[in-house]
């Protein structure tokens, strides 16, 4: 049987709707939470004008679907879809979706949240931004390294 | 042996890549001290307690882990995507 995760690590934009019509008509469905990153504005007190982000190619897609099974292991799920962007964007592009679908919503939220604060910590993205002062690689966040920390999971 | 750079390293050591032949200590630990030696911004960069990240094969690896001559090494800043 095909994994109930999928991820795509991709340039192309992504379809909200159609990445949603994966799941018509399947009744065992009763919640889905779709999270969308999108490039902000601001960061770090600068303004930001773009967004540039380079990634590990192979290592980045084995990481997100290890992320998805690690979901599917803790949380009653039907499924798990994450799609990430690469390489340049705009202000307000769309970066990251992570779309659960379960029986119940409380699985559903968790494990959308779990899996984006996984993905934070562990899959090899870097973003470069082009602030009024040039262009800078983000600094990792503390904030984010406390985040995963909530799910509890031992360190591989 | 191929290692890989990315991120802000990728930019500072001025390489994305490139190929070497296996440490005399094939370890993490035995390439970064060969890397290292070389001074200058791979002294700094790759400094003890300098956080920055070693996959083997494509997996994030710690200091000991071994390596083989046809080992995929990549050594990157902390992730920052989402």
């Amino acid at each position: 049987m095909d994994s109930k995760a999928s991820v795509a690590v991709q340039t192309a934009d992504f379809d909200l709707a159609q990445e949603y019509a994966r799941l018509a008509g399947d009744a065992t469905v009763g919640a889905v939470v779709q999270f969308v990153g999108r490039v902000r504005d601001h960061s770090e007190g600068s303004t930001v004008s773009q967004l540039t982000l380079e990634h590990y190619p192979g290592m980045t897609e084995k990481v997100l679907q290890d992320i998805g099974e690690r979901a599917l292991a803790r949380w009653n799920l039907h499924s798990v879809r994450i799609v990430h962007r690469v390489g340049p964007l705009d202000l307000a592009d769309q970066i990251v979706l992570v779309q659960v679908a379960a029986g119940h919503r409380e699985a559903a939220f968790e494990a959308a949240q779990a899996i984006m604060d996984f993905l934070k910590t562990e899959a090899p993205f870097w973003k470069q931004e082009a602030t009024p002062d040039g262009s800078r690689w983000l600094d990792a966040r503390e904030h984010d390294e406390q985040a995963v920390q909530r799910w509890n999971e031992t360190p591989k | 042996m191929q290692i890989l750079y990315f991120g802000r390293l990728r930019e500072v050591f001025g390489r994305g890549e490139e190929f070497l032949t296996a440490p005399a200590d094939p370890t993490v630990a035995g390439l970064l001290g060969v890397l290292r030696e070389r001074g200058g911004v791979w002294a700094t960069e790759l400094a003890e307690g300098r956080p920055f990240r070693v996959a083997v094969d494509q997996e994030v690896a710690p200091a000991d882990a071994p390596l083989q001559a046809d080992s995929e090494v990549a050594i990157f800043p902390p992730v920052t995507g989402g």
